[in-house]
């Protein structure tokens, strides 16, 4: 067995989702985190308090998730690569900062074990209904990164990647889990320590003065001006120039304001969306993301089993949306069918790219909060091509 | 065997769910098969229900719910009530003798063992009557191989119970009987 | 000619000329006996974050202070600032914000942070009344004004803030106005030197809305009313509840030492590492 107190817990071993992205925050170099107690994602703040002070970090169990996502921020300027962990409940609290995050170019981690709502809703039931609201729960006009694993084992590796991405884009990125895999145990392989490729983010050197640096709004992403170096950083989310300072009057800084961080993310999608396709000659093929990505290939084996010529695209990334890659297989197929483990929250965006060039229908699990049974898409899937 | 699909099922207290993480756990770790293992309980967290599905399987699992179980451990009434309709029409059920007094007619393939007296009077120690399930499972259904099981008890239960742990599968292992 | 410059501009970011407080606000004074006091420690602007919210108050430190300052969402400074504290531990974190700010929306973290003891100085400036949004009750609004939201006069009950947070668990809490500009200038010292949660409590005027409000009008009417109606501590807690209604009670509620939040991480990391470290050399 692995020693506890190493930061990469190098080897196989059978846990829940949930520890997993813990594990894949501590190897990944988180050093602050903050949470607030909520199922299903409990287990991964509770493992995070364990594990944090032994590798140099720091947990607070904050008093409500506004404070939680708020702490985290503030820790992230002060240096630290930071998270927070909740359920969609602590999501909408958290949102008003999840902006100021948005408008800070604040690099964190958001990690989402949805379960299913509206409302209080059940706890312990998993069910992807977060998914609009990460993306657009927040006021004004943004972008942010969402990713969406299917198994306890990437919970480990797109917890990494989250980070990575975050460091390197600076900006919040999110990690849409559910309470059916945050609990889930499965076999999950952590590489050696130098196997995994982690990334820092860049600060900038020499001047003291921000008017003579360019710490925000650069397509390119900006170096970022932590705390406690000298470097007299003016941080505000309010409408700001590329030197940070507050600018309420001007027009053409508030066009930037919104714009930049967005191009930011527009300019270098094709670097990190990633999707995930079998069988690319199917002329049906059934899109999907998260846990039920699962049902989704084990519905298209088993129609394949019956002579169906069916194919899957998974989103390992759902923001910023993969339209280009949507666009791509609508050209190639006669249907596409969307499974979600929702009532249909990507529906409209596939819809959008795709209704011009094929068939597209959308598949909601038989029961709300019971992901699909590949029996249950197989039957719709030949409704769809008779 | 491809693939196994296991419900088991107790009340609040009585370790099904530990059962099943050993399960999967010793199936994944020591095997080195696929397995997946999920859970779900009632709030109060004695007394309630609680079942667990594991999925073992020689190739990578898909679709990790367990609908219709090849095989389902029963440690309570309530198991049965909850959960043996969904069990495969020649799936195996394996009871708590001593829990279990009722079972459906439509049922063949039936095991049992007093795990809770075994775990009572022989072990003086009523929390290893899950142990004792999962040594009947293994000599039912070998489904994982004894050694990879008796390695994961070792390692999930605290340190020093790991005899008195083993000695319970042991007994459950040897018990368990087709009426 | 020689233009003498202020003593404390060399605190403050050379591009900024300007304030954004009306003629009469209290916050100057606030913001001097926040520079000065970092002036007579002796300590460098470096040393400090400056986390600020939403409000007039909240403008003290950005954009003029020449430091490393956060500007944040509405109530929620304290909150930041307990990220940042935890990130930076050796660094000195100010939170500089409203009674609205960090008794209304923010009370909560208020509070926690107090109980935390978590090693924050925290200039909390009451002006009594929403300043900026255009006068409206806030929590520290004295019983039956009438402002723009309590046409027929408030029915509710105010916040006493300095005791609250005492009885929250700080280890420092002191209230002065700004008619006491030294005396205010001493706690906020003894605030920055505090290794704990440290709350200064800054009634200050707002003759725009207050003074409205009140009636009281100019600046120099609520400063003779401050001056009038102040009371020290010590002479208070001989008086009769009932000779204290009306009044402000102002000097310092607590001056503690007691283990304090980023101490006790840093102390529990240190053991960790040694534990570690132990385990390797067995």
């Amino acid at each position: 067995m692995q020693d506890k107190r190493n930061r990469v817990l190098t080897g196989t071993h059978f846990e829940m989702g949930n520890w997993a992205c813990t594990e894949g925050a501590i190897a990944a170099g988180c050093t602050f985190a903050a949470g607030y107690p909520i199922t299903p994602a409990s287990e991964v703040a509770n493992h995070l308090a364990a594990r944090l002070p032994r590798v140099g970090g720091t947990f607070l169990q904050s008093e409500d998730e506004i404070s939680a996502v708020c702490a985290a921020i503030g820790a992230s300027w002060a240096g630290c690569k930071a998270m927070t962990v909740t359920s969609g409940p602590g999501i909408s609290l958290m949102q008003e900062n999840i902006g100021f995050a948005v408008a800070t170019e604040t690099p964190l981690v958001i990690v989402d074990v949805q379960r299913l709502g509206p409302s209080t809703g059940v706890p312990s039931v998993g069910l992807a209904g977060d998914i609009v609201q990460v993306a657009r729960g927040s006021h004004g006009d943004y972008q942010i990164i969402a990713l969406c694993p299917e198994s306890p084992q990437e919970m480990f590796d797109l917890t990494v990647q989250a980070f990575n991405l975050a460091e390197t884009y600076r900006v919040p990125v999110f990690l849409m889990a559910d309470g059916f895999i945050g609990h889930m145990r499965e076999q999950i392989v952590i590489p050696p320590e130098g196997e995994l490729a982690i990334k820092q983010r860049k600060i900038p050197a020499g001047s003291t003065s921000p008017l003579e640096r360019r710490d925000f709004q650069d397509v390119d992403v900006a170096p970022m001006p932590v705390f406690g170096r000298g470097l007299q950083a003016h941080v505000t989310s309010s409408c700001h120039d590329e030197h940070g300072m507050r600018n309420l009057s001007d027009p053409a800084v508030m066009h930037q304001y919104v714009m930049r961080p967005i191009e930011k993310i527009r300019k270098h999608r094709d670097e990190f969306v990633q999707v995930q396709a079998d069988h690319p000659e199917a002329k049906t093929a059934l899109v999907s993301y998260g846990t039920v990505s699962r049902s989704a290939r084990a519905a298209a084996r088993l129609a394949r089993r019956q002579g169906l010529d069916v194919g899957t695209l998974r989103l390992l990334t759902c923001w910023p949306f993969p339209d280009k890659e949507i666009r791509r297989l609508a050209a190639k197929v006669d249907n596409l069918l969307v499974v979600e483990n929702n009532t249909g929250q990507l529906y409209p965006y596939i819809k959008a790219e795709a209704a011009h060039a094929c068939r597209v229908a959308f598949l909601g699990p038989q029961t709300l909060g019971q992901i699909h049974d590949p029996e249950f898409i197989l039957s719709h899937i030949k409704e769809m091509i008779a | 065997m491809p693939q196994t699909d296991l419900t088991i099922a107790g009340v609040g207290g009585q370790g099904s769910i530990l059962a099943g993480v050993i399960l999967g756990s010793a199936a994944v770790t020591y095997d080195h098969k696929y397995a997946t293992q999920t859970q779900a309980y009632s709030s109060e967290l004695r007394g309630g229900f609680a079942a667990t599905w594991v999925i073992i399987s020689d190739e990578p699992i898909e679709f990790p719910r367990v609908t219709h179980p090849d095989i389902l451990v029963a440690q309570a009434q309530d198991s049965i009530t909850r959960f043996v309709d969904v069990l495969k029409p020649d799936g195996i059920l394996i009871v708590d003798d001593d829990m279990v007094r009722e079972i459906p007619d439509k049922i063949k393939r039936i095991f049992k063992v007093p795990a809770t007296s075994i775990a009572r009077n022989q072990m003086k120690a009523p929390v290893t009557a899950n142990m004792v399930m999962l040594g009947a499972l293994c000599q039912v259904t070998a489904v994982v191989s004894r050694q990879a099981l008796e390695s994961a008890i070792v390692q999930a239960v605290p340190k020093g119970k790991d005899r008195l742990n083993l000695e319970a599968f042991n007994w459950g292992f040897e018990k368990v009987q087709a009426p | 000619m020689s233009v003498s410059e202020h003593p404390l501009r060399k605190y403050t970011r050379r591009h900024i000329t300007r304030t954004t407080t009306c003629p009469g606000c209290g916050i100057g004074t606030v913001s001097q006996a926040i520079l000065r006091a970092i002036d007579e420690l002796g300590l460098d602007m470096d040393d400090f974050v400056f986390v600020s919210g939403i409000g007039c108050s909240a403008w003290i430190p950005s954009p003029f202070y020449a430091a490393d300052t956060l500007h944040t969402t509405h109530g929620r400074p304290i909150a930041f600032a307990t990220g940042v504290k935890l990130g930076l531990p050796d660094k000195n974190v100010m939170v500089v914000s409203g009674d609205g700010d960090l008794t209304a929306i923010g009370g909560n973290h208020l509070i926690h942070a107090a109980r935390r003891n978590v090693d924050l100085t925290v200039v909390l400036v009451n002006n009594g009344i929403y300043g900026m949004t255009g006068g409206q009750t806030a929590p520290t609004t004295p019983r039956g004004l009438t402002t723009i939201t309590s046409p027929y006069g408030t029915m509710e009950h105010h916040f006493d803030i300095a005791p609250m947070v005492a009885a929250a668990g700080a280890s420092f809490v002191a209230r002065w106005t700004t008619y006491h500009p030294r005396q205010m200038t001493r706690s906020i010292k003894k605030g920055i030197q505090k290794k704990g949660f440290a709350l200064i409590e800054a009634v200050s005027q707002c003759p725009v809305q207050y003074g409205k409000a009140s009636k009281l009008g100019s600046a120099v009417r609520i400063l003779e009313y401050f001056k009038e109606n102040s009371v020290r501590i010590d002479k208070a807690r001989a008086m009769e509840a009932e000779a204290l209604a009306g009044k402000i009670i102002v000097g310092e509620w607590v001056d503690i030492a007691k283990a304090e939040l980023t101490q006790e991480w840093t102390e529990l990391r240190r053991k960790l590492r040694e534990e570690s470290e132990c385990h390797k050399l067995i």
